[in-house]
C-alpha cells in the first residue's frame, strides 16, 4: 500500500514494475506447458526425457512422432469433420439466429416478450442435461453416427445466446433506415438483408463466442458420433492419445497438431476475436 | 412452439414474422427444450421389465440420494463438485481480477501481447489441455519434479494425479488454468468501461491506485463479479471432458475426482462392466438441473436485484 509521502522511487517500483513482473510470470505459467510440449514434440526420445528444457537440436532433432500420429491415425479425417461441424453450425446459428433476433427487436406481436425468454431460457441451462432424450430423438431420426446430428445439437446449443446478443444489438439499428426502405417498398426479407451487414461485429463477436465451444466438444461426439469416419479432432484427440500413452513421441507430436493450427488461427485473428469478447461483454 | 407466432393472426397474417422465427424456433424446441423436458419426464419412470416404462414418481431420485447401490457415488460426486467449484471460485476469479486490473492500467506497455498471451489456454480443447498437464505432472518425464527441485522443494513432488487426496485439487487448478482468461477478459472490459474522469477525479482527491481498485472501480464491476461468479457455477457443474480426458470414465483414483457430469456420463451411457440405465442417467441430469436452476434463481433474485448498480 504505497501512501502519499512515498518516494517516487517506490511508486515507480509497484505501479510499472511489479505489474510487469506478475503479468510476465503469469504468462509464462500460461505458454510454458503448450512451448514445453511443441519443442519436445521434434525431437527423439532420449532427448524428450534427458533434455525436455532444450529446443530441438540438430542432432536431437526427429519426428518419428508424427509418422507415427500420421500412419495410425487419420488426423486430416477428423479435421475435415470438425472443419464441417462447425462451419455449418455457425453459419445455420448465424443465419437462423439472426432472423429470429430481427424478427424478436423489430416487431410488436403478441407474445413477442414471452418468446424471447423462451429462447433465453438455453443461456443458463446446459443442453448437455437433456442428452438422454437427444441420443433417443437422433436414433428415431436415423442419424446416429452422422456429422448431422452433431450439427442440429450444436445450432440448438448455440442459438441462445446469439439471439439473446443479436437482439441488442438490432435494437440499435436507426429506425429511420428501416422506415426509408419501407417507404421505397422493400419487403420485410429485404430489409433483414440490409440490416445484417449493419450489425456484423456483432456477428463476429457471436461467431466466436459459439465456435470455441462447438471445436472443442467431447461429450456429444462421443455419444452421438463416435464412428470413426465422423470422429472430430478433440475426439480423435482424445482416443488416439488414449491408445498410444506410453508412445511418447506420438502424444507429443498429436497433441502438437491438435494445438498448432488453432494457435495459429487464434494468432492472426486474436485482436478481432478480443475485441470481440470485450465489446460483446460490455454490450 | 409456433402457436406462439400463429396467435398473431387476427391483423393480416404476418406471414414474415413466422418464417423469421420458425427456423430458430424449431430447432431450439426439438434439440433442446424438448430433450430438458422429455428427460426430466423420464426420470419419473423405470423400465417395468417387459420393455415398457412404470411411472415410480419422485423414486429414483430417492434411490439416488439413499439406495446404497446409488447414494455412496452420488454424495461422493455432489461433493466432490462443490470442491471443484470453490477451487475453481477461489483461484480463478481473484487472480483473473488481479490480471483484468494490471491489464486495464491506463499506461501499461505490451498491453496487447499480454492479452493475447494469456488468453491463448482458454482456446484449446480440454482434452489437449488435460493431455499436456499429465505429461507435465508425469513422473515419468519428471518436468514438474525438476521445477520443485529447482526451487529446492523436490522431497514435495508427488504424482498428485494419482493421489486420491490431490487427484481433484490438481485438475480444478487444471480447470483454473485453462479458463482464466474468461473471468480476465469479462472483468477487463468492464474495466475498461469505466471513464476516466471518475478515476481522474479520484487521484485529484489523493486517493492511491489501491484505494482507487477497491473504493471506485471494484463497486462499478460488481455486476460483473457476478456474470463471472455464475457462469463458473453452471460451467463447474456441467464439466465432464477434463475428468473423462485425464482421469478416465471411472474418475480415478477410486472415484477421487468424480463429479457430476462424469456420474452422469457412466449411469446412462454406461461404462466398462456397468451397464447403462437412461432412466437412473436421467434422473443424475434432473439433479444437475435442479443445482444449476438453483444456482441461477439465486443469481437472479439474491444477487441480481440487491447488488446496487451504478450508472455510470
Amino acid at each position: 500500500m504505497v501512501n502519499q509521502s512515498s518516494s517516487a522511487w517506490q511508486r515507480w517500483l509497484t505501479q510499472t514494475v511489479l505489474p510487469h513482473v506478475i503479468l510476465f510470470g503469469y504468462t509464462c505459467v500460461a505458454l510454458f506447458p503448450i512451448f514445453l510440449v511443441i519443442i519436445n514434440s521434434m525431437k527423439e526420445r532420449k532427448a524428450i526425457f534427458k533434455a525436455p528444457y532444450l529446443p530441438p537440436l540438430p542432432d536431437t532433432f526427429s519426428l518419428e512422432g508424427y509418422a507415427t500420429v500420421i500412419e495410425r491415425a487419420n488426423f486430416p479425417l477428423y479435421f475435415t469433420n470438425s472443419i464441417v461441424v462447425t462451419v455449418i453450425s455457425l453459419v445455420l446459428i448465424l443465419f437462423t439466429g439472426s432472423m429470429a433476433a430481427y424478427a424478436l427487436s423489430e416487431y410488436k406481436f403478441p407474445g413477442n416478450t414471452l418468446l424471447g425468454l423462451y429462447m433465453a431460457l438455453g443461456i443458463m441451462i446446459p443442453i448437455r442435461l437433456g442428452t438422454v432424450s437427444i441420443m433417443s430423438i437422433v436414433v428415431s431420426m436415423g442419424l446416429m453416427n452422422t456429422l448431422t446430428a452433431l450439427i442440429l445439437v450444436y445450432t440448438a446449443m448455440g442459438l441462445p445466446l446469439s439471439i439473446f446478443v443479436l437482439q441488442e444489438f438490432m435494437r440499435q439499428v436507426p429506425r429511420d433506415l428501416k422506415d426509408a426502405a419501407r417507404v421505397d417498398g422493400a419487403s420485410e426479407y429485404r430489409i433483414y438483408w440490409l440490416i445484417l451487414p449493419l450489425v456484423s461485429p456483432a456477428l463476429a463477436t457471436v461467431a466466436v463466442f459459439t465456435m470455441i465451444p462447438i471445436w472443442n466438444d467431447l461429450w456429444f461426439p462421443l455419444i452421438l458420433a463416435s464412428g470413426e469416419s465422423v470422429k472430430t479432432v478433440t475426439l480423435g484427440a482424445q482416443i488416439f492419445l488414449g491408445q498410444f500413452v506410453t508412445d511418447w513421441n506420438a502424444v507429443l507430436a498429436s497433441l502438437s497438431l491438435a494445438m498448432i493450427p488453432i494457435l495459429a488461427l487464434y494468432m492472426i485473428f486474436s485482436r478481432q476475436l478480443i475485441r470481440g469478447l470485450t465489446s460483446g461483454a460490455v454490450k | 412452439m409456433k402457436k406462439e407466432v400463429t396467435k398473431t393472426s387476427r391483423k393480416p397474417f404476418p406471414v414474415h414474422i413466422v418464417v423469421f422465427m420458425a427456423p430458430a424456433v424449431i430447432i431450439y424446441t426439438v434439440f433442446m427444450v424438448f430433450p430438458l423436458i422429455d428427460s426430466l419426464r423420464l426420470s419419473f419412470f423405470t423400465p417395468d421389465g417387459q420393455g415398457g416404462a412404470a411411472f415410480v414418481g419422485l423414486g429414483n431420485y430417492i434411490n439416488l440420494m439413499t439406495d446404497e447401490l446409488w447414494s455412496g457415488r452420488f454424495w461422493n460426486a455432489l461433493w466432490n463438485n462443490f470442491v471443484f467449484f470453490f477451487i475453481n471460485m477461489l483461484v480463478q476469479n481473484p487472480v483473473g481480477l488481479l490480471l483484468a486490473a494490471l491489464l486495464s492500467a491506463r499506461k501499461l506497455r505490451f498491453r496487447n501481447s499480454y492479452r493475447t498471451m494469456l488468453f491463448a489456454p482458454t482456446m484449446l480443447s480440454v482434452v489437449i489441455v488435460g493431455f499436456i498437464w499429465q505429461l507435465i505432472l508425469s513422473p515419468l518425464w519428471g518436468i514438474a519434479k525438476g521445477m520443485m527441485t529447482f526451487i529446492g522443494m523436490e522431497q514435495f513432488f508427488m504424482p498428485w494425479l494419482g493421489l486420491e487426496s490431490s487427484a481433484l485439487i490438481v485438475l480444478a487448478l487444471i480447470s483454473v488454468w485453462q479458463f482464466i482468461g474468461i473471468p480476465m477478459m469479462l472483468f477487463y472490459a468492464a474495466l475498461l468501461g469505466i471513464p476516466d474522469e471518475m478515476i481522474e477525479a479520484a487521484h485529484v482527491d489523493g486517493a492511491n491506485p489501491w484505494q482507487v481498485f477497491w473504493g471506485i472501480k471494484f463497486p462499478l464491476i460488481l455486476p460483473s463479479v457476478g456474470i463471472v461468479s455464475i457462469l463458473t457455477y453452471v460451467g463447474n457443474f456441467n464439466a465432464f471432458d477434463l475428468i473423462y480426458a485425464v482421469q478416465g470414465g471411472l474418475a480415478g483414483p477410486n472415484y477421487s475426482t468424480d463429479i457430476m457430469g462424469t456420474l452422469f456420463y457412466r449411469t446412462f451411457f454406461g461404462f466398462q462392466l456397468q451397464l447403462g440405465n437412461p432412466t437412473m442417467g436421467a434422473t443424475v441430469a434432473g439433479m444437475m438441473f435442479m443445482i444449476i436452476l438453483g444456482g441461477v434463481l439465486l443469481y437472479l433474485y439474491g444477487w441480481q436485484r440487491n447488488i446496487q448498480t451504478y450508472e455510470v
